[in-house]
C-alpha cells in the first residue's frame, strides 16, 4: 500500500473520531478564542496597535491551540495500545506520522478560519485585499508547526511527564518559525501589504528540512 | 455465535512475496513459514528480559507458551510481532522454497529465505493485553479501518462475516466503548484474525471471557490449529485451550527452561506445569 493511500485512511479516521468526540477542537478553538479577546479587551488597541502587535498576537493563539491539539495526538493512542497495532499493520511509519500531520493540520487550520475573522473584527485589521497572501503565511506557518509539532508529540508520548516535555521540546525548536511567521503576517498586515519573500522562502525551507528530517527519522519516532 | 470461518490466509490466493535480502526474487506464498529466534536478548536498562534465546518454530505448530509473570513471555510476543526489536540476536521469518537456494539470499539457508518485514507484518495476528481498538469508533469501524490498513479488497463482506463469528453482528453499529471486557476481547481477536494471518500471537487471550467467549475462542484455535496456522499462545497452564498445542515450552528468567520440542508430545510438560500451578495455589 502506498504511504499517501494508508496516511489518507489514517486521516479519515482521525476526523471521525475527533468529529465524533470533539476532543481537541472545541477546547483549543475556545482556549484561543479566549486569548484574543482577553487581549482586545485589555490593550484596547488602536489601528496602528493592532497592525504592529496584531501578528505576534495571532501567533501566540495558533501556538497555543496547536500546543493543546498536538499533546494527545500520539499520546491518545496509548489506552488501548492502538499504536502497537498501527505498526504491526503493513503501512510505513511515515504513513502513520503523516496522517497525524495530515489531521493536525486539518484540525488547526479549521481553528485558524474560526480565530483570524474574530481577530479582525475585535483588533479592527481588514483582511481585504490580502486574504490569499495571508493564506499561503497560514498554510506554511501551520505547516511547520504541525509537522514539528506532530514529532515531538511522536518523540514525548512515552514519556511519564510528556504534558511538560512537549513544549520544553517544542518551543525552541519553532521560535525560528514563528519569528518568520510573524514577519511575514506583519508584512501583510501594513498600510501598503506586501508579501516579504525572505520570510516566505524561510517558511518553506523550515518546513521542507523538518519533513525531510521526519520522514528519514520516522522509523525511530514510531517505535517504541 | 457460529464457528469462525477459515481464517488462515489461503497461500494460493496470496499476492507473492518479494524476498528481503535478494531484493529481486520473487516467490509463490505456499511455502511453509517459520519463525527462528537466533541468540535473541532484550534489555530494558539494567533489566534482562531475554536471555541469549534460540527458538525455532516451524509452520503449523501451535505452542503453548508458559511461565510466571516477568519470565520473558510477553517481550518474546512483542519481538515476534516485530513491536519490539531485540537488544541483540535476531528474528527471521523463513519461508521454505526451493527457489531460495538458487536466489542465493543472504543469510538463508540452501532451501529457505527470509521473509521481508513489510510482508512478514501482513501474516502476522495479535491479540495482546489491550484490545488495541479504538474506543469511540464503533464495531465495524474498527474492523473496516483495520481491514483498509491491511489493504483487504473484499471488506465489506469480510467484516459483517469477522462481526457475526464472534458474536457481535448486532452490535456492529455501537461504540466499542459500551462493550463489555468479554465483549472487547471477542472483538480484538476477531480483529487480529481479520486480515488472515498465517501466524497468530496471543498474549493472554482468554482474558475476560466469559464461559460462551471460552468456547468460541477453543472452537476457533482448533479451527486455527486445523487450518494450518501456526499460534504461539501465551497464558497460564490451566487454560483448557492448551490441550490443542503441539508443542509446550516454559520460560524462566528470559530463558528457555523446558521445551517438548516440534516433535515431541506436550502433555507430560503441560500436565507437570498444571500440577506446579495446583501446588502453589
Amino acid at each position: 500500500m502506498s504511504t499517501a493511500r494508508a496516511a489518507a485512511i489514517l486521516l479519515a479516521k482521525e476526523l471521525r473520531l475527533e468529529f465524533r468526540t470533539r476532543e481537541l477542537l472545541s477546547a483549543t478553538v475556545i482556549f484561543a478564542l479566549i486569548i484574543v479577546v482577553l487581549f482586545s479587551f485589555a490593550f484596547d488597541p488602536t489601528p496602528t496597535e493592532s497592525r504592529r502587535y496584531g501578528p505576534g498576537l495571532l501567533w501566540i493563539a495558533f501556538l497555543f491551540a496547536g500546543s493543546l491539539m498536538l499533546q494527545p495526538s500520539f499520546a491518545r493512542e496509548q489506552s488501548n495500545d492502538t499504536l502497537d497495532a498501527l505498526r504491526m499493520a503493513p503501512v510505513s511509519s511515515f504513513a502513520i506520522l503523516l496522517g497525524k500531520m495530515l489531521a493536525n493540520f486539518v484540525f488547526l487550520s479549521l481553528a485558524e478560519m474560526i480565530l483570524v475573522p474574530v481577530f479582525a473584527v475585535l483588533y479592527n485589521v481588514s483582511l481585504s485585499g490580502i486574504v490569499s497572501r495571508l493564506v499561503i503565511v497560514f498554510f506554511l506557518g501551520t505547516t511547520g508547526l504541525v509537522v514539528t509539532g506532530t514529532v515531538f508529540s511522536a518523540i514525548s508520548a512515552h514519556a511519564r511527564m510528556r504534558e511538560l516535555l512537549l513544549p520544553l521540546l517544542l518551543l525552541p525548536i519553532l521560535a525560528p518559525l514563528l519569528i518568520a511567521a510573524v514577519e511575514a503576517t506583519a508584512s501583510l498586515f501594513m498600510e501598503q501589504p506586501e508579501l516579504d519573500r525572505t520570510w516566505v522562502a524561510f517558511l518553506a525551507g523550515f518546513d521542507i528540512v523538518f519533513l525531510t528530517a521526519s520522514w528519514l527519522l520516522c522509523d525511530f519516532l514510531v517505535e517504541e | 455465535m457460529r464457528a469462525l470461518s477459515p481464517t488462515c490466509a489461503r497461500w494460493s490466493e496470496a499476492e507473492p512475496v518479494t524476498l528481503s535480502s535478494a531484493g529481486t526474487t520473487v516467490v509463490p506464498f505456499t511455502s511453509p513459514f517459520d519463525i527462528r529466534f537466533e541468540r535473541v536478548e532484550k534489555r530494558f536498562g539494567s533489566l534482562t528480559a531475554l536471555r541469549n534465546m534460540s527458538l525455532d518454530i516451524r509452520e503449523g505448530e501451535f505452542v503453548a507458551l508458559l511461565g510466571a509473570n516477568g519470565a520473558g513471555k510477553t517481550t518474546l510476543l512483542r519481538i515476534a510481532a516485530l513491536l519490539m526489536n531485540p537488544s541483540s540476536g535476531r528474528v527471521r521469518f523463513a519461508t521454505s522454497t526451493a527457489n531460495a537456494g538458487k536466489a542465493g539470499v543472504p543469510g538463508g539457508n540452501a532451501d529457505t529465505a527470509d521473509i521481508s518485514q513489510p510482508e512478514a507484518k501482513r501474516s502476522i495476528g495479535m491479540v495482546g493485553h489491550s484490545t488495541l481498538l479504538y474506543d469511540e469508533l464503533t464495531a465495524a469501524e474498527n474492523l473496516i479501518f483495520f481491514g483498509k490498513l491491511y489493504g483487504l479488497g473484499d471488506i465489506v463482506t469480510r467484516v459483517p462475516t469477522a462481526l457475526e463469528s464472534c458474536g457481535l453482528a448486532s452490535r456492529a453499529k455501537s461504540l466499542v466503548r459500551t462493550f463489555s471486557r468479554g465483549m472487547r476481547q471477542r472483538l480484538a481477536i476477531a480483529r487480529a484474525l481479520l486480515h488472515g494471518p498465517r501466524l497468530l500471537l496471543f498474549d493472554e487471550p482468554a482474558a475476560g471471557l466469559d464461559r460462551q467467549g471460552l468456547a468460541w475462542f477453543s472452537a476457533m484455535l482448533a479451527r486455527l490449529r486445523d487450518d494450518g496456522c501456526t499460534v504461539i499462545m501465551s497464558t497460564h497452564a490451566r487454560n483448557e485451550s492448551l490441550d490443542l498445542a503441539t508443542r509446550a515450552i516454559s520460560l524462566a528468567g528470559g530463558r528457555v527452561e523446558h521445551d517438548s520440542g516440534s516433535s515431541g508430545d506436550p502433555r507430560d510438560l503441560l500436565s507437570q506445569l498444571r500440577a506446579e500451578a495446583r501446588v502453589e495455589n
